[in-house]
């Protein structure tokens, strides 16, 4: 049941990550990638309030490990920073770096703590 | 595969989210129908790559008093894919071009759904909350380190596999 549960959260999570960093992208001149950058921080929003609410064994597959696991992405958040540095942009690459990694943790941090709160 | 060679006779270069958006005939090469086909193929790999990760976790749960090493092997090991996954597909080399829904599944679909960051910000706050601060930094800046490094190898490798000069292309 659960692998089916993975499976459907990351048929959505995926697509939505593919949706939104089109629609970040085509709205900014900036070479940062705003798109993967967003979704990360989504994800990590998300799956803090899903841990931290203690939903059951099969709500955690379904939107921790599938949704949230598809619709944020590590290999090409690497790939983004590291086109950034090849072509000469090493603050952006920097920045993109340490501001992912502590906008990211501080997200998953704040939906623990709301979904902990509204848990009472 | 396509025989016409990257760039000849106006052929799109293959969709690709970091296609650059800023250009209106780039944003266009999705619209329509081609977009549901272009989703369609990022929700199979996903699929695909998100139950490979769920199958890692389940197979070498791990000590939860440890650093989270699988999901540390996960992201450094779809980072070096990516690397060798983008070189042909966004540099073209050669004549070989990739079918357009190579890169929505394969990059966007498969490793995306493969490797997450969701989980490793949970992991690195799963370390601080046991007070275990040396390895939740550990961690943090190795599996960066571990990703950037294998990006970055895969994509020197896959540029001299391919050009026969280190660090060819762009």
């Amino acid at each position: 049941m659960s692998w089916l549960l993975v499976a459907l959260g990351a048929a959505v999570g995926a697509p939505l990550r593919y949706l939104t960093d089109r629609a970040v992208q085509s709205r900014h001149e900036s070479a940062f990638p705003w798109g993967t950058f967003t979704v990360n921080a989504a994800a990590c929003l998300v799956l803090g309030a899903t841990a931290g609410a203690a939903v059951s064994t099969e709500l955690y597959a379904l939107l921790g490990t599938g949704l949230c696991g598809a619709l944020s992405t590590y290999s090409t958040f690497s790939y983004e920073t590291l086109r950034l540095a090849e072509t000469g942009r090493w603050p952006l690459a920097a920045a993109n770096a340490a501001g992912s990694v502590l906008v990211g943790t501080g997200a998953l941090v704040l939906g623990a703590e709301l979904a902990g709160a509204v848990r009472g | 595969m396509n025989p016409a060679p990257p760039g000849a006779g106006g052929e799109p270069v293959p969709v690709d989210p970091d296609v650059d958006l800023h250009v209106p005939a780039q944003r266009a090469e999705t619209a329509g129908a081609r977009l549901l086909l272009v989703l369609a193929a990022v929700a199979a790999g996903g699929v695909i790559g998100a139950l490979a990760r769920y199958a890692a976790v389940r197979a070498w749960p791990g000590d939860p008093a440890s650093a989270p090493l699988v999901t540390l092997g996960i992201n450094v090991l779809g980072s070096f894919l990516i690397g060798v996954l983008m070189v042909p597909v966004a540099e073209g080399h050669g004549r070989w071009s990739p079918h357009p829904l190579l890169r929505p599944f394969a990059g966007t679909g498969v490793l995306g759904g493969f490797t997450t960051f969701s989980a490793y910000a949970l992991d690195a706050r799963d370390l601080l909350a046991r007070g275990e601060g040396a390895a939740a930094f550990g961690y943090v800046a190795g599996t960066l380190a571990g990703c950037l490094g294998a990006v970055w190898a895969a994509v020197a490798l896959t540029r001299w596999a391919l050009t026969g000069r280190p660090g060819a292309g762009r």
